[in-house]
């Protein structure tokens, strides 16, 4: 993976004593809260409602075991023993004290991280395929096209104060495991008939209370014109990009509103003017960060099987891990969603835990996934079972990834200063109410947001939950249909919303009625793109 | 109008005060102009040879349209006065100093020891713009920024 070099280095070590600084001048006086909130907001802190929040910038989800245990120290030193892993492939920390804030960012940058751009009108931490450089289908390892967009984009001076925030991801699979077109910019890396690598742009997706599906307005932009493209992307957006409501100001509305060949035709003019500017880094230094991608030194003949004699750690295998590109190994996905938990909380002992087991079978790598679980991406197949045991001892075991269970949630009101609702315990009833069935219901991806801008995905879940406030109670919405992934769609509210019981009582409705009607090999979101919302919406409301 | 704090130049400031984008368009004698955040900026460059001074304006520090005008005038050749004007705060200026402004004139002074921090901060830069800084990548291949 990655490693700083002395450039790289210098960069965060200057961003720590930066913000020392900035946190000097605010706890001194010399600048007000209203000028030191997008300083901070820009080093990943922001202000909760119980504490400060610090969001930790994990690049493209992929971590070391020297920073998986730095993160478990982070959550003993200056937290509550725990971290929260987010939808963003990020961490944070629910209960920072301001004046902690410049040492914490001081340990991150000795083990090459920071907290830099996660969190302000600005391009954010670049998000990429989890299962990246492990598995097949993929045309390369996408995550060195994502590095490359990490240093062009860390404190670009042009784009530093855009319309709202920029969210880029980058996946180089048709089996899109990033929901790339739900982002402002998703790249997808092709190869055309010539064999020549380039860069798909999709461009105007988001969440949020105005939901879209990003079209691709250039399939082939050649690889060494990425940046360029890109930057002219940013260009036409920070130009042009609406500022007059913060509701409208992400890039999807502009997209939306000049209509899809004005905003690409303003592109291609920017883009062939910016190519006069000699902006692009020259493919010597992609093919420098590729080689810190390299493949690690896998054993070749060996064994290509896994004992499934214990019934437990069969079920795990079937659920969790995923087909390997080398054989003799497989992608194991540590769920973060133990039956009654906190969707992406690991305490730290967790953390430090899953960072020795990185070290001790994984070629020291894992991956943050945007579904907030964490993956060991190339683990032996003879060391799984030995792996699974220690797993399972530390609650960790959880066999459920993508069923009903392994639900994506935002911290809402619990920890939100924006929520309207608390998403947290609803996805805790949830799974405790189906987590019986959940093996028999099989893939079904829900999704909570205690607001309407959508941090837990909810537009994109086979099962969404969105809450809100109706006149001073908690409110919860429910959606069938959406999905993220090569077939995205945006998901349909069922109707009337419901209270926190009702909510429970409704999705464990729907799923009874999927169960009775599905057939041979539909998934859940299969039946209901086949029956449609009324037989759904009369199973829930008749 | 706030007083220009700091000037990267060395030539005579231009004492005229700038008129707008459209005033400017008819005015074929006019020096100076003032761009507000919405103002399209290369309107301006059929006129770059007679320009002497372009204040962009920054209402509010949020608003980052004016870094784009900045980036725009300088890479269609301009060499002349690029002013930051309004709220221009000391965490900006080095952001505003790669994309070309060369003088700072913000509604309330800033501290210099604090500007002169933020200037010298970051040795190296990621990206290329007009400023001639060599971009890390350029560092790293020996690549100096123009060839």
């Amino acid at each position: 993976m990655y490693k700083y070099d002395s450039y790289d280095q210098a960069m965060v070590d200057a961003r720590v004593e930066e913000f020392r600084d900035q946190v000097r001048r605010r706890l001194e006086g010399h600048i007000t809260e209203d000028q030191f909130k997008p300083l901070r907001l820009m080093n990943g802190l922001y202000l909760q409602l119980h504490a400060y929040m610090l969001r930790v910038a994990v690049p493209y989800g992929t971590l070391n075991s020297a920073q998986m245990r730095m993160l478990g120290d982070i959550a003993d030193k200056y937290d509550r023993g725990y971290g929260h892993f987010t939808t963003r492939q990020n961490i944070q920390y629910n209960w920072i004290k301001l004046e902690d804030a410049p040492d914490i960012l001081a340990d991150l940058a000795k083990v090459e991280m920071h907290a830099i751009q996660t969190s302000g009108n600005c391009i954010r931490n670049t998000t990429s395929d989890q299962y990246a450089g492990a598995v097949a289908d993929e045309v390369v390892d996408p995550r060195p096209y994502a590095e490359l967009i990490r240093q062009w984009s860390t404190f670009h001076p042009e784009f530093s104060f855009l319309p709202r925030k920029f969210k880029m991801a980058v996946i180089a699979s048709d089996t899109d495991r990033a929901a790339m077109k739900l982002h402002d910019i998703g790249i997808q890396i092709v190869r055309d008939a010539a064999g020549e690598l380039g860069a798909a742009f999709y461009v105007g997706g988001g969440m949020g209370r105005t939901p879209m599906i990003a079209p691709c307005i250039n399939p082939f932009v050649p690889i060494d014109r990425m940046i360029t493209y890109a930057e002219a992307c940013l260009r036409v957006y920070n130009r042009h990009g609406r500022r007059d409501n913060k509701y409208k100001a992400r890039i999807k509305i502009l997209v939306h509103e000049l209509g899809k060949d004005e905003y690409t035709r303003q592109v291609e003019a920017e883009f062939a003017h910016l190519l006069t500017q000699q902006i692009e880094p020259p493919l010597a230094e992609l093919e420098r960060i590729k080689a810190q991608f390299a493949e690690p030194p896998f054993e070749v003949g060996i064994a290509d099987t896994v004992d499934r004699s214990d019934p437990d750690f069969a079920l795990w295998v079937d659920n969790n891990c995923l087909p390997h590109k080398q054989a003799g190994y497989i992608a194991a996905t540590i769920s973060l969603k133990p039956v009654g938990g906190i969707p992406g909380d690991a305490s730290a002992d967790q953390i430090r835990l899953m960072a020795d087991l990185a070290r001790d079978y994984s070629f020291d790598e894992l991956r943050v996934t945007h579904a907030q679980n964490i993956v060991l991406p190339h683990v032996k197949k003879a060391d799984l079972y030995a792996l699974w045991q220690q797993l399972e001892a530390a609650g960790l075991g959880t066999a459920n990834l993508d069923l009903v269970g392994d639900i994506i949630a935002c911290p809402g009101l619990d920890y939100c200063s924006l929520a309207n609702a608390r998403s947290i315990p609803v996805a805790q009833k949830i799974g405790q109410r189906l987590a019986v069935k959940q093996q028999e219901i099989g893939e079904l991806k829900l999704k909570i947001s205690g607001c309407i801008n959508a941090c837990g995905h909810h537009h994109a879940g086979h099962i969404g939950i969105l809450g809100v406030d109706k006149k001073g109670t908690e409110n919860y919405q429910l959606l069938l249909g959406g999905c993220e992934g090569a077939d995205t769609s945006l998901g349909q509210i069922t109707g009337p919303g419901f209270d926190e019981d009702g909510i429970v009582d409704a999705v464990e409705k729907a799923t009874q009625f999927y169960l009775s009607q599905r057939e041979e090999g539909e998934r859940f979101l299969d039946t209901y793109r086949r029956i449609g919302m009324p037989a759904f919406k009369e199973a829930i409301y008749g | 109008m706030a007083e220009v704090q700091f000037r990267f130049r060395d030539d005579e400031p231009v004492a005229d005060p700038g008129v707008t984008v459209d005033a400017f368009g008819e005015q074929t004698n006019a020096l100076a102009v003032r761009l507000e955040p919405g103002d399209e900026p290369r309107d301006l460059l059929p006129h770059l040879d007679r320009l002497r001074l372009v204040e962009v304006n920054f209402p509010s520090f949020g608003d980052g349209r004016g870094y784009s005008a900045a980036r725009v005038l300088r890479e269609a050749g301009y060499i002349g006065e690029l002013r930051a004007a309004g709220e221009v705060l000391v965490d900006q200026i080095a952001f505003m100093r790669r994309c070309g402004f060369d003088a700072f004139a913000p509604e309330v002074p800033l501290d210099p020891a604090d500007a002169e921090a933020a200037w010298s901060r970051y040795g190296e830069v990621y990206q290329p713009t007009t400023d001639g800084r060599t971009p890390i990548w350029g560092l790293r291949h020996g690549i100096g920024r123009r060839g």
